[in-house]
C-alpha cells in the first residue's frame, strides 16, 4: 500500500528565517506518528503544510497521493488546530451539522459524533458557553467525519482531563485499525509513548531523529541508572565495593552505559548481604527527548 | 452548491443570534417611518401620489442606510475568522475561498434584504393607509427595493475584500467606516466642489455624469431619481439624473458587486491563516 504521507526534503523560510529545513518523513496507512519538538521546532508549520493553508518553499510533499491542499487531499483529510476555536453563538450540534454538510455527509450524524466524544448532553447549548476542554472535544468530534484517511492533530490532548485522554487514544486506535493515519504532535510525552507507533523529533526545523521509542533509547546510548540500597549498618560498606557511585540518605546511585547493565548488575548480586534491593531507572522518555532535541547548536 | 447553502444558513444563523437581523430591520423600519411621516407634507403642492414621494425621500435615506448596514455586517467577514481562529479548520474543509464568500454574501444579503422589506414596507403601508393613490408608486417602491439590494451587495463585497486586507476586526472596521465616508459622502461632496469651481465647463459636462455613474451610491440614486415621477422632491442631484440614461446607472449598479466580489476573492485568497 501507497504511503498517506510523503514528505521529502521539505524547506520552509519565513522573511529569510528557516522554519523547516530538508524534512523528509512518510506515513503509512494505519501508522500513528507522534510529532515532538519544543515550541518554535516548526510542528505547526509542518502541519500546515501538510494542510496546503501555507505554501512551501522547497522539497515535495503529497497527502494522499495528491497536492497538498487539493480537492482530493482535503476531501479524506481531517484536522484538529491548536487551541481549536468556534464561533461562540452555534451550538455543539449546530457546528458540527455545518461540518457534516461541508464535507456532503448527512447531518443527523451530529448527536453521534457528539455522543462518541462525550458532549450528547451539551449540545444544544452555545459553544460560547463551553470549557476549553469541551471545545476541544468539538474538535475531536469535526475531525471523526466520514473516516478521514489521514488524521493530522495539533496538541490534541491539551485541555482534556486524564479520562478523556485515554478515550482520545481509544478513539484514535480504532481510526488507525481502520486503516486511517495519525499525525500528531504533543508535550505529553508519556501519553504517546504508549499510544503511537513512532515518534519524531522535530528540533529547530530539522528531523533530528524517528523511529520507536526503543529505536532511540538504543540511538540515544543514554546512560542507565542503578539506586542501590544497602541493607542496615552497611552502607559504607557499599559506598566502598562502589567507588563510582554517589551515597545519599536511601543508598547509592550508579549510572552505567546500556552496554554494561548486565556486568553492573551481576557485581551488584555478587556483594551479597549488604546488598538489599536495587532498582534499574531506564532513561525515561523525557531524557531521551531532551537528548535530541538539544544535540542541535544548544 | 451545498457548501454554500450550508454556510450561508450558518452565517445567517450567527447574524440572527448577534441581533444583527434586528438591529437591521429596526433601523430600517425606523427611519423610513420617520421619512413617510416628514415627507408627507408636500404631496398637495407636487402633485405626485403620496408613496412616489415618500420613495424618493427613501432613496436619499438609502444611499446612506444600505451601504452602512451592508459594512457593519461584512467588516467581520474574514477578519473576525482569522482573530477568532476559526478560519484554518475550515479552510481544510472541501470548500473553496470563493464558495465561503458566497456562502457569507447569501447570509447576508438575505439579512439584508429583511431590513429593506421591513422598512420598505411599513413605509408603503403608511403611504396607503392615508391616501389610496399611493399604489401609484408601487412600481418605483419595488425598483427601489431591489435596487437596494443591489447596492447592500456592492458595499457587502467591499466590505469583505477590506476585512481580508487586515488581520484585526478593528482595523477592518476603521478601513469600512473610512470607505462608507469617502464613496458616500466626500466623493459627492468633492464633485459639488468641482462643478462650482468649474462653472459649467467642461467638467459639468462632460465628466460629472459619468463620475456619477462609476459610483454604485449615486448611480442608486440616479437610477431611481430617473425613473421616478417625483424627482422633484428630491434635492441635489435631480438634474443630472436627467442627463443619463437610466441604463447606465443600471449597469454600473450590477457590475459592482461582480467586481467588488470578484476583488474580495482575490485579496481572499492571499490570507494566509
Amino acid at each position: 500500500m501507497t504511503n498517506s504521507l510523503i514528505l521529502s526534503t521539505l524547506t520552509k523560510t519565513y522573511d529569510g528565517t528557516p522554519a523547516l529545513r530538508d524534512v523528509s518523513l512518510s506515513v503509512a496507512p494505519g501508522e500513528r506518528v507522534a510529532l515532538l519538538g519544543h515550541n518554535g521546532a516548526g510542528k505547526s508549520t509542518l502541519m500546515k503544510i501538510i494542510l496546503g493553508l501555507i505554501p512551501f518553499d522547497g522539497g515535495e510533499v503529497q497527502v494522499l497521493g495528491a497536492p497538498p491542499g487539493s480537492e482530493k487531499a482535503r476531501a479524506d483529510v481531517a484536522y484538529l488546530p491548536e487551541n481549536v476555536a468556534f464561533h461562540p453563538a452555534l451550538t455543539g450540534l449546530e457546528q458540527i451539522r455545518h461540518y457534516l454538510r461541508l464535507r456532503g455527509h448527512s447531518a443527523r450524524l451530529a448527536e453521534g459524533l457528539l455522543a462518541r466524544v462525550g458532549l450528547a448532553d451539551a449540545g444544544r447549548r452555545r459553544i460560547g458557553t463551553y470549557s476549553k476542554g469541551m471545545r476541544q472535544r468539538v474538535g475531536l468530534a469535526q475531525a471523526l467525519i466520514g473516516m478521514p484517511r489521514l488524521l493530522v492533530l495539533d496538541e490534541p490532548t491539551s485541555g482534556l482531563d486524564p479520562v478523556s485522554r485515554r478515550d482520545f487514544y481509544t478513539l484514535l486506535d480504532d481510526m488507525a485499525a481502520e486503516g486511517a493515519s495519525v499525525l500528531l504532535s504533543s508535550h505529553a510525552l508519556t501519553e504517546v509513548e504508549a499510544r503511537t507507533d513512532r515518534l519524531v523529533i522535530l528540533s529547530q526545523g530539522r528531523l533530528v531523529t524517528q523511529g520507536s521509542l526503543s529505536d532511540l533509547r538504543r540511538q540515544a546510548a543514554l546512560p542507565i541508572r542503578l539506586h542501590v540500597i544497602p541493607r542496615e549498618g552497611h552502607g559504607s560498606a557499599l559506598a566502598e565495593a562502589l567507588p563510582k557511585g554517589r551515597m545519599n540518605g536511601t543508598g547509592l546511585h550508579l549510572s552505567c552505559a546500556q552496554e554494561d547493565k548486565l556486568s553492573t548488575l551481576s557485581r551488584i548480586v555478587g556483594l551479597g548481604e549488604i546488598v538489599r534491593d536495587v532498582d534499574v531507572l531506564p532513561p525515561s522518555l523525557e531524557d531521551i527527548y531532551s537528548h535530541f532535541s538539544r544535540r542541535d547548536g544548544q | 452548491m451545498m457548501r454554500i447553502l450550508t454556510t450561508a444558513t450558518t452565517e445567517f444563523r450567527i447574524a440572527l443570534r448577534n441581533r444583527w437581523v434586528t438591529i437591521a430591520v429596526v433601523m430600517m423600519v425606523i427611519f423610513s417611518l420617520v421619512l413617510s411621516a416628514a415627507g408627507s407634507a408636500p404631496t398637495g403642492a407636487l402633485g405626485a401620489d403620496r408613496l412616489s414621494v415618500t420613495v424618493a425621500s427613501l432613496t436619499s435615506l438609502s444611499v446612506y442606510l444600505v451601504p452602512l448596514v451592508a459594512l457593519l455586517m461584512s467588516f467581520d467577514g474574514v477578519a473576525g475568522e482569522v482573530e477568532r481562529g476559526t478560519l484554518p479548520l475550515v479552510l481544510t474543509y472541501p470548500i473553496s475561498r470563493a464558495e465561503l464568500l458566497v456562502g457569507k454574501l447569501l447570509a447576508h444579503l438575505g439579512v439584508l434584504t429583511l431590513a429593506v422589506a421591513a422598512g420598505y414596507g411599513s413605509a408603503a403601508l403608511a403611504a396607503i393607509a392615508t391616501d389610496t393613490a399611493a399604489v401609484q408608486g408601487l412600481p418605483a417602491l419595488w425598483r427601489l427595493m431591489w435596487s437596494s439590494v443591489l447596492l447592500g451587495a456592492a458595499f457587502l463585497c467591499l466590505g469583505y475584500a477590506l476585512s481580508a486586507l487586515v488581520p484585526r476586526s478593528t482595523g477592518a472596521a476603521g478601513l469600512c467606516i473610512g470607505l462608507w465616508l469617502v464613496m458616500i459622502v466626500l466623493y459627492d461632496l468633492a464633485l459639488l466642489a468641482a462643478v462650482v469651481t468649474d462653472g459649467g465647463g467642461w467638467f459639468t459636462t462632460e465628466a460629472f455624469p459619468w463620475l456619477l455613474v462609476v459610483n454604485p451610491a449615486d448611480a442608486f440614486r440616479l437610477f431611481n431619481l430617473a425613473a421616478s415621477d417625483a424627482t422633484a422632491a428630491a434635492a441635489g442631484i435631480a438634474g443630472a439624473a436627467n442627463s443619463i440614461p437610466p441604463t447606465h446607472a443600471l449597469v454600473s449598479m450590477s457590475l459592482w458587486p461582480l467586481l467588488a466580489l470578484g476583488g474580495a476573492v482575490m485579496v481572499f485568497r492571499k490570507v494566509t491563516p
